[in-house]
């Protein structure tokens, strides 16, 4: 099916499955209930759910394939970014000329930063493209203020000429849309005591992220991208049978750039606002994180690291002090007050160390990733049955 | 090479693109569009109960002023639901707060860490209003923050109760329909510091700006130029510095050697306490350059930081919003209910988060609705007397605030750890007041949702 195998041809049948019925399955909790502070269906997060999961998916290209890592990952989302958000305030806003000319803005840019970058490999490699995202982040903050709204960021405004878009005269800033659908309409269908809300801007990124799942899966079963197994497996051997690598490098190296940018354009025709922040090492080493997660090398795992991180991020985060004391007052008071006092730490602006944590259990008892020992399970049993 | 043209021709012409983007295509077109305007206005409360969303820095260099802003932001929604003392609810000029919470309904609210960054507050802001149905999203303590999170409000049809903000961005060039600002800003602290340092300092000096580099640090630089070579200073130079800085060292150094006898902190937070303590480290203060003393100047000067820098403030000048020592009735009502809860006084962060709250519940009851459109009228040309600044105006043209603005200065012999700044002289409001058109803009009109 798609000249998938049939295996790859169900997994994208489940990914298909996940992303459309996402608003209901991230919302197992009634509205109201103490638990629907966990509930992660609402527009904004699943549109990040998606779109991080392209940039991890594109990521994966390169570091899954190649094993070549590269820490600078970042300054091509937000390349994509800034490219996306100026067509939206130039051309029109309709986000498709936004999204593609982010992925190619990007693609440029990663053809320029990888050209050199890949002159090396190995720690080499992965310092050189930290150097060079470093060093976008630092020019957009600061030398490049006009084009990047520096440390207040890019929008849109009022007075943006967009010349395909006929005279705005309604006194607001149009929203960025898709032929007429607002990005950011949502339906809202309350069922029972659950609320689930469909988004448009959701649905264009799961169209958007099937895509490049598919297109990624097709990369990796492709001859393509057994050359980029054989780079990742054993990079001397391939130059010794006469075979340059770089090509290959390259390719996966502007794929997957194009894949941030992608992403970018996307951030920004859901939310028309780019900042800087947006290339600092910070961001290129969550995708990092996101892939090492999910499962190095595996097509599912980026999407599923990608989820996770994004999840602590949103929900962890929220939880202060108040709602700990709130879930505790059952509690007599001392007791209360020990629970909050040593869940505390772990929530609000702490939940970066409970992210830290479990990335430590992760790589310590599930070496392959979530997927990737997944895979394992699975494999174990099944040759257990044959036996 | 046959290699090489495998790479790029295999892959493209074996896929199946179009295949698969119809087989998608009929599966994201399947959900149905309601717009949300549908439903009246963007998250209007149905039940008991009204959401607010407090978006404060909880970590970065504003960090101190947003743990503040959220301390008044808690004693805010106590006083309105009925509990303590009621703070200024009592000295407001405006009767219309009953401590029943907001139209009758408790109000409760959400927090998110702005970190400082646009993306970040954007996205939080996203969160309680998608999520957690906040009604109004209020906060700041970074222009570049407010100015992000105030477009978002505009879009998402909330209003957008600006905390500290003194750009002139805010309200003049990024000025939006839903968006109030209660605190001053950067035209305001020049207008109203220029003529205290000239009578100080002089008229012939020579000013170096440290700046921050982000959309406040350019309009405060740009007033402070303006007003005090309106009067006779000359700028030297204007270094502008990165937000995340941590290291002013390599900033102050080449200060002296520029013939400057003046160094312009336009700094805030732990960006200031930063560079105010290189500087002085450096021997900057007091050195004798062109035969005159070298002084330092911060524009914009708030307890915490004033705390954070220590001995090092004393004598420096500067402006603030607000200040706990102020004698009216409004600011020792806030003083005491603030000391009462957290044992010790607000900082002007504080003070103008307060504010912001008690103005967004007033206008509710006053428009007898929570409709942003409704709102905004309700705060539009209001003119109000008893939050602490004297009588005050809320600006139809763009939103602001015009009031008294306190020139201050380090104070030379603290009597306690609090008692850090003393006021020279109140600026009245007609002094600082200018024609809103002057940072262009445009209000746009307002959205409900």
């Amino acid at each position: 099916m798609l000249g998938l195998s049939r295996n790859d041809f169900l997994m994208l049948l489940f990914v298909l499955f996940l992303v459309a019925a996402a608003p209901i399955l991230l919302n197992p909790f009634p509205e109201g209930s103490s638990l629907a502070q966990f509930n992660a269906g609402y527009p904004d997060l699943m549109q990040r759910f998606l779109i991080f999961g392209i940039f991890a998916i594109g990521f994966n290209i390169l570091f899954g394939l190649t094993g070549y890592l590269s820490f600078g990952h970042a300054a091509f989302l937000g390349a994509g970014s800034y490219a996306g958000v100026w067509m939206l305030k130039l051309l029109t806003i309709n986000v498709i000329p936004a999204i593609i000319v982010s992925t190619l803005v990007a693609g440029l840019f990663s053809l320029a930063i990888g050209y050199i970058s890949l002159r090396r490999s190995g720690i080499y490699f992965s310092i050189l493209t930290l150097a060079f995202a470093q060093m976008s982040f630092a020019l957009a903050s600061s030398v490049l203020q006009p084009i990047t709204g520096g440390e207040t960021g890019l929008q849109t405004n009022l007075n943006d000429p967009r010349i395909l878009d006929g005279a705005n005269t309604t006194g607001n800033i149009p929203a960025p849309s898709l032929f007429g659908w607002e990005m950011r309409e949502s339906m809202q269908v309350p069922v029972g005591d659950w609320l689930w809300t469909f988004n448009v801007g959701y649905y264009v990124c799961a169209f958007i992220l099937l895509i490049a799942f598919y297109i990624s899966i097709r990369i990796f079963r492709s001859p393509f991208g057994m050359m980029l197994k054989a780079i990742k497996s054993n990079n001397e051997r391939l130059s010794y049978t006469g075979i340059s690598p770089r090509p290959y490098t390259l390719a996966a190296f502007v794929i997957s750039g194009m894949y941030a940018g992608l992403a970018g354009g996307l951030m920004v025709s859901m939310d028309p606002l780019a900042g800087s922040e947006r290339m600092q090492w910070t961001a290129s080493g969550e995708v990092v994180l996101m892939t090492i997660l999910g499962g190095v090398g595996t097509v599912l795992g980026p999407v599923i690291g990608a989820g996770i991180i994004k999840y602590f991020e949103n929900i962890f985060s929220k939880i202060n002090d108040n709602l700990l004391h709130g879930w505790f007052s059952f509690m007599p008071d001392g007791l209360e007050d020990f629970m909050v006092a040593v869940i505390h730490p772990f929530v609000g602006k702490g939940w970066h160390l409970s992210l830290g944590l479990m990335f430590m259990l992760a790589i310590i008892f599930l070496p392959g990733g979530f997927v990737g020992s997944l895979h394992n399970v699975f494999s174990r049993i099944f040759r257990k049955r044959a036996q | 090479m046959s290699s090489k043209k495998n790479v790029l021709s295999t892959p493209v012409t074996r896929r199946s693109v179009l295949k698969a983007t119809a087989a998608t295509a009929t599966v994201a077109a399947a959900p149905m569009i309601i717009p949300s305007t549908a439903y009246g206005y963007a998250n209007e409360p149905k039940g008991s109960s009204v959401t607010l969303g407090f978006n404060v820095p909880q970590s970065g260099a504003y960090a101190d002023e947003g743990a503040d802003e959220l301390r008044a932001y808690e004693l805010a929604v106590e006083h309105l639901n009925g509990g303590g003392d009621g703070g200024m609810m009592g000295t407001f000029s405006s009767k219309a707060l009953k401590g029943n919470g907001i139209l009758g309904r408790k109000v409760e609210y959400v927090t998110g860490d702005t970190q400082t960054k646009p993306d970040a507050a954007r996205a939080s802001a996203r969160s309680m209003i998608e999520k957690d149905g906040a009604i109004m999203i209020t906060g700041g303590s970074s222009s570049g923050v407010a100015v992000a999170v105030q477009g978002l409000c505009q879009e998402a049809g909330v209003i957008f109760m600006a905390g500290l903000t003194h750009s002139n961005d805010t309200t003049g060039k990024d000025k939006k329909a839903n968006g109030f600002r209660h605190f001053f800003n950067s035209y305001m602290s020049g207008a109203a510091l220029a003529p205290i340092l000239g009578d100080n300092y002089g008229k012939d000096r020579k000013a170096y700006h440290l700046t921050a580099d982000y959309n406040w640090g350019y309009t405060t630089e740009e007033a402070v130029r303006t007003s005090t070579e309106a009067m006779g200073w000359e700028t030297v130079a204007a270094v502008k510095t990165p937000l995340s800085q941590t290291d002013f060292s390599s900033y102050v150094a080449p200060v002296q050697a520029s013939g400057a006898d003046i160094l312009v902190l336009n700094h805030y937070g732990a960006n200031m306490v930063n560079s105010l303590t290189s500087a002085v480290q450096f021997g900057l203060r007091g050195a004798q350059v062109n035969g005159k003393s070298l002084e330092i100047v911060v524009p914009l000067y708030s307890r915490l930081m004033a705390k954070g820098a220590g001995e090092n403030v004393k004598g420096i000048f500067g402006s603030t919003n607000w200040h706990w020592s102020l004698t009216d009735d409004a600011s020792k009502a806030f003083v005491k209910s603030f000391g009462e809860k957290y044992g010790f006084p607000p900082s002007q962060a504080a003070h103008t988060c307060y504010v912001q709250t008690l103005l967004y519940a007033d206008a509710c009851e006053r428009a007898g609705s929570h409709d942003p459109c409704a709102v905004a009228e309700a705060l539009e040309g209001f003119e109000f007397d008893g939050l602490g600044n004297g009588p005050t105006l809320y600006r139809a043209e763009d939103h602001q605030c015009f009031k008294d603005v306190l020139v201050v200065k380090g104070k030379e012999n603290p009597t306690s750890e609090f008692d850090l700044l003393e006021i020279v002289e109140v600026t009245p409001a007609s002094q600082v007041t200018y024609d809103a058109s002057i940072f262009g803009g445009d209000l746009g009109s307002c959205n409900a949702g």
